[in-house]
């Protein structure tokens, strides 16, 4: 074994080769199953894209780099369902690209955070945290009041989107631009437009209170409200108990 | 630097930066209306000035043919001192988000200074800026030395380390704008992904063909584990990064793979960055310089042989353990966990071959604050692979994962590994760098020595206290059946531990401007007269063509 080591290391060519090789098993292994195997990703018949100011909220929720403190996956233990909401399943994510699952809880769980709190009360959280929590750690994001959105190219971004497997329709693509700004303008007529569109369940809001200018607040808010909210899969698994591993400790 | 190139050498590095500089006007003019340009005119800029050095030195006297048979050492030299800028730099940032958490009022009412824009800035800086430069350095260092070859090349080894860094600046600059991938230790967008790319086949190519010139058998173990680093960070870089930018004019770009699958190419990605960037490259550097500060050799051939193929092999599994009780599925998550396991053995195994070869020159490790730093950092390389793998199991980690325990434990390894090794490296490379008898000051290297090893002990342990608080307040039941504690009542128990950790982090970079400053005294200290010979000449035996 030594011998045949020591000749390796004589061929510079064979060593790397043998490196890649080897650390390519791992990945091969676990990875490409991941796209075969059904079981994967649910199916669900109910399951919604983001709306193109959920997509630009999101990219607002990416860019501020609140996946540094803020997980989206509950995971399958009965405290986390407990506190906050059914675990979180594959096919929720399955349009998120990138996921945003996080690794890190310096705040809580957003995965469902959706519709659990008011649209005001995430405008006055984001501009000042401690207005509402007192003892929050979390930046002020007032600024996001102030800028406007740029939502003139969200066309290009679902055209984007549906290039690495979401299924806009072309459709949703022409009027992505329209459709951001009814979204946050109820009662206009581009406001039904997008509900014809996207369906009844959308969320047409005025998010942040200002009816004159569509905000990045505006977009934050649509997609905190639209977390968790995309299918209904997961509660309705949750009727017939999910199966969670119980850690607590008191008793 | 341009003095050392030949009229030729300097001719083609003008046609690079002239390729730099159309590279970044193309990005400019197609994304004038996006941080994308801005980058674009920083290329431009960085190109123009190369151009301009390089025009304004061209006739100047080309070196000495002589000079073209010795060790090429100035990009080495580059490279050891931006990477102790980068260090200063980024733990700066570091401890300035550290301090966020504890006054989260302190930002400027702009979106640049929150903690989510600033904390790729602290982990991009150390990782890449710090760690990525030490390591294009060191191993240009240690390469040619153990083949006892210069290196294949005088404008490649600055196409590696000026690329490199512009990568870097892109990558921090973008992150204070808004541009980010958002995949942790991934976060740099399409454009400056692709950069990298080109100027990582350069340095693979330029470490080929240095080690097909060596004059020595065989390949030493430190150069196989840089070779891994090269390559494998090359496959994680190109697969995870797959994205499909909005369009040629938008930074803004979405990764080609969603959900779950995304989830797991991202951790693949992310414990292997660990693994081939922070330890397999590191370990390198011991490798070499902790041998010959000892002056003792490696103390197991074999033990090498078996961490290095142990740890090549295991790792690319193991980074599903960053995913239990998640949608990923099940058998993923334990085959991660197995080997995340196993992997404990090789590890332990390269720890134990350090501090084997340091058995029998005890008196030195307590004399001698350089050695001192790489026996420490053998030391935290053995805990904080112990404990990564202990985490790793599934119980352990519902209770550690999300807390700041995962923070401890990255801190235990990046500072007390990587780092420490980094410094005791450095600390031996640069009065043979630059021809001088020692450093300019050992009582520096002591004071740098104790505050580093006191700011990582106090931050590593204030973040285990607070994440197992954090992991036990979350889990735990009241007498009636319900959560005992709200989710703020964990964020108010960890107002203490905050500070402590901002503290020891602040005890850390104290301790890494005083090695700039020390290495920095070290270059200005006049040449001595009887500058010790630190090493055997390359062996010549072709005319290089130049």
């Amino acid at each position: 074994m030594l011998d045949k080591h020591a000749k390796l290391e004589r061929n510079a060519l064979a060593f790397v080769f043998a490196i890649i090789f080897v650390a390519s098993i791992g990945g091969i292994v676990e990875i490409a199953p991941l796209f075969t195997i059904d079981e994967t990703v649910e199916e669900v018949e109910d399951m919604r894209v983001y709306t193109p100011l959920e997509v630009a909220g999101r990219n607002i929720y990416i860019r501020e780099g609140c996946y540094a403190c803020h997980s989206q996956m509950i995971r399958t233990l009965q405290d986390e369902v407990e506190r906050y909401g059914p675990y979180s399943l594959a096919v929720e994510s399955q349009y998120d690209h990138p996921m945003l699952w996080g690794s890190k809880r310096t705040g809580p769980d957003l995965a469902r955070v959706g519709e659990k709190f008011s649209d005001a009360w995430h405008v006055a959280h984001l501009i000042n945290p401690r207005n509402v929590v007192p003892s929050s750690v979390m930046p002020s994001y007032a600024w996001l009041m102030r800028n406007t959105l740029k939502y003139e190219d969200m066309g290009l971004h679902l055209s984007a989107l549906r290039k690495v497997g979401v299924p806009y329709s072309d459709e949703m693509i022409e009027n992505a631009a329209q459709d951001t700004y009814g979204q946050a303008r109820p009662g206009s007529e581009r406001a039904d437009a997008f509900v014809e569109r996207y369906g009844e369940e959308s969320n047409v809001s005025l998010f942040d209170g200002d009816p004159d200018r569509i905000t990045e607040m505006d977009a934050l808010v649509a997609y905190l409200q639209i977390l968790g909210r995309l299918t209904d899969v997961a509660h309705q698994s949750s009727d017939s108990a999910q199966q969670t591993t119980s850690t607590g400790s008191g008793d | 630097m341009i003095s050392q190139l030949t009229r030729d050498e300097r001719s083609s590095a003008m046609y690079l930066s002239g390729l730099l500089v159309l590279f970044g006007g193309f990005l400019a003019i197609a994304g004038r209306n996006d941080v994308l340009g801005w980058h674009g005119a920083m290329l431009v800029f960085s190109g123009a000035i190369l151009l301009f050095a390089l025009i304004s030195r061209f006739y100047d006297d080309e070196p000495a043919r002589e000079s073209r048979h010795e060790y090429y050492d100035d990009p080495t030299k580059f490279g050891v001192v931006v990477a102790m800028i980068w260090l200063v730099f980024a733990t700066f940032v570091g401890d300035w988000v550290a301090w966020l958490l504890v006054f989260p009022e302190a930002t400027f009412d702009a979106g640049w200074s929150s903690f989510g824009r600033l904390r790729p800035v602290h982990t991009t800086g150390v990782i890449f800026g710090f760690g990525g430069n030490a390591l294009i350095a060191t191993s240009f260092h240690v390469l040619q030395r153990t083949s006892r070859a210069r290196l294949a090349g005088s404008v490649s080894p600055w196409v590696v380390l000026i690329g490199f860094n512009l990568f870097c600046i892109m990558a921090v600059t973008g992150y204070m704008f808004g541009i980010t991938a958002s995949k942790e230790y991934a976060e740099p967008e399409w454009y400056a992904d692709l950069f990298l790319v080109v100027i990582w086949v350069v340095y693979f190519v330029l470490y080929v063909r240095t080690l097909a010139r060596r004059q020595e058998p065989h390949i030493y173990v430190a150069n196989w584990y840089f070779m891994a680093f090269i390559l494998v960070v090359a496959i994680l870089h190109i697969i995870n990064n797959l994205a499909v930018p909005v369009s040629l004019g938008h930074a803004k770009s979405y990764s080609l793979f969603s959900g779950v699958q995304d989830a797991m190419t991202q951790w693949w990605y992310g414990h292997n960055a660990v693994a081939f960037f922070l330890t397999s490259g590191f370990l390198g550097m011991l490798y070499y310089y902790l041998p010959r500060r000892a002056g003792r050799p490696i103390y197991s051939y074999r033990m090498s042989i078996i961490s290095f193929w142990g740890i090549t092999f295991l790792y690319m599994w193991a980074g599903s353990h960053h995913l239990h009780y998640t949608a990923l599925p099940h058998w993923v998550q334990n085959l991660g966990m197995t080997f995340s396991i196993i992997l404990v053995v090789p590890s332990w195994a390269s720890a134990g071959n350090a501090l084997l070869t340091l058995n029998g020159a005890w008196e030195k490790v307590r004399d001698d604050a350089t050695l001192r730093f790489m026996f420490v950092a053998a030391v935290f390389y053995g805990l904080s692979t112990f404990e990564g793998s202990f985490m790793a199991i599934r119980p352990v980690n519902s209770l550690s994962h999300y807390t700041d325990w995962t923070v401890g434990h990255v801190h235990a390894g990046a500072l007390g590994w990587v780092a420490m090794i980094t410094f005791g490296a450095f600390y031996t490379l640069v009065p043979m760098l630059w021809n001088r008898e020692r450093m300019y000051s050992s009582r520096l290297i002591e004071a740098h020595f104790w505050l580093a090893l006191s700011g990582t002990v106090i931050y590593v342990f204030s973040m285990w206290n607070s994440g197992i608080i954090q992991g036990l307040m979350w889990r735990a039941y009241a007498e009636n059946g319900t959560l005992a504690y709200s989710f703020m009542d964990s964020v108010d128990a960890m107002a203490p531990y905050y500070v402590a950790r901002a503290v020891g982090g602040f005890l850390f970079f104290l301790g890494g401007v005083i090695g700039l400053y020390n290495i920095w005294k070290t270059i200005k200290m006049p040449a001595q007269a009887h500058t010790p010979i630190y090493d055997l000449p390359p062996v010549v035996d072709v005319e290089p063509a130049e």
